[in-house]
């Protein structure tokens, strides 16, 4: 079972794999975005690990929807709501339920990426964070290895894809080529999940 | 008509200087009419271009008259933003809403509309219809 503690040492795993890697986030952004997407959510991470100092929520679901507020009010750019809109959508469809099992995270991770696709009016074959996204999830029940094993190939394969949504979409053709600074992303998020269920002794 | 509530309007860009241009703009048309609440939450609060949840519920708070609340946005994550704090449901005036309607044109459309007295429905309604508006 995963309790709070699990949640926040996810947030801070991703805060720190996010810090790490801020500087490739935002080379990707570079040729078809607008070269901030490393700092945004740096920025935005920075201030999840705070929030969870300070306020030390006691379930799940509590962690998930404080570490979203975070991201929609520090961000700065389309990655603020996006993420922020996963974590708290996630974090609701958990409830406050002390602990939870990996199957009730799955479905609560479907539901979360659900409401991003809403508001984003994105779709797999966008070339955004949907694209790690969504394979992470239906990979899920085959466990968290799976599951980041997923989203880096969705990362990846992005490359080739034509951007539909987002600045980069004003590029057209020229979108094609680099992989998609959201759906790197995302597979940290998701690579950072398992990295700590491995230390929690899961897999 | 001076003591009416009027529907108070926010513009949402992601830069500072074209949010409040915009909003100089609509005011400097609606001519003698009554002053319409109009704020602008443009850039981020350490003014750079991008988008601020906490300069957008600070904006929608200070237009607030109780008539409702309009907001308009340019792109990306400024209206994505909007969106998730009204999906929040708590950081917005509950009369909020974001009118799907061309930024510059919409907003004058919005302001002169407001200044007439309108509700938030005939607003939004004059906001979506500058999209009709074919310039050639």
């Amino acid at each position: 079972m995963l309790d709070a503690d699990f949640f926040r040492r996810w947030m801070t795993a991703t805060a720190a794999s996010v810090d790490r890697e801020a500087d490739r986030l935002t080379a990707l952004d570079s040729p078809i975005g607008d070269a901030d997407h490393g700092s945004n959510l740096r920025r935005g991470f920075t201030a999840v690990n705070a929030a969870l100092e300070k306020e030390a929520p006691e379930t799940p679901g509590a962690v998930l929807v404080l570490a979203g507020r975070q991201l929609i009010s520090t961000v700065g750019g389309a990655s603020g709501p996006l993420y922020g809109t996963l974590l708290r959508r996630t974090g609701k469809a958990l409830g406050d339920a002390a602990e939870v099992d990996e199957e009730r995270l799955a479905e609560a991770l479907r539901a979360g990426v659900d409401a991003v696709m809403q508001l984003g009016g994105a779709a797999p074959g966008d070339k955004t964070m949907i694209d790690a996204l969504v394979p992470a999830v239906d990979a899920l029940p085959d466990g968290f290895g799976a599951a980041r094993a997923a989203a880096e190939q969705g990362a990846e394969a992005t490359t080739p894809l034509q951007a539909r949504k987002g600045r980069a979409s004003y590029l057209g053709e020229r979108s094609i080529g680099h992989q998609d600074p959201g759906a790197t992303s995302a597979a940290l998020l998701i690579a950072a999940l398992a990295d700590t269920g491995a230390d929690a002794g899961g897999e | 008509m001076s003591d009416e509530k009027l529907v108070g309007i926010v513009l949402v860009s992601h830069s500072a200087e074209v949010a409040s241009a915009v909003a100089e703009l609509a005011l400097g048309l609606v001519g003698g009419g009554p002053a319409v609440p109009v704020a602008a939450a443009g850039g981020t609060e350490g003014g750079g271009l991008g988008t601020s949840a906490e300069l957008i519920t600070a904006a929608a708070a200070s237009v607030d008259r109780g008539a409702g609340v309009a907001v308009l946005a340019d792109l990306g994550s400024a209206v994505l933003t909007v969106k998730a704090l009204l999906a929040e449901g708590d950081e917005l005036p509950d009369t909020a809403r974001l009118v799907d309607a061309p930024f510059v044109e919409g907003a004058v459309a919005a302001v002169v509309t407001a200044a007439t007295g309108a509700d938030l429905d005939s607003v939004e309604a004059a906001a979506a219809e500058a999209y009709g508006y074919r310039k050639v």
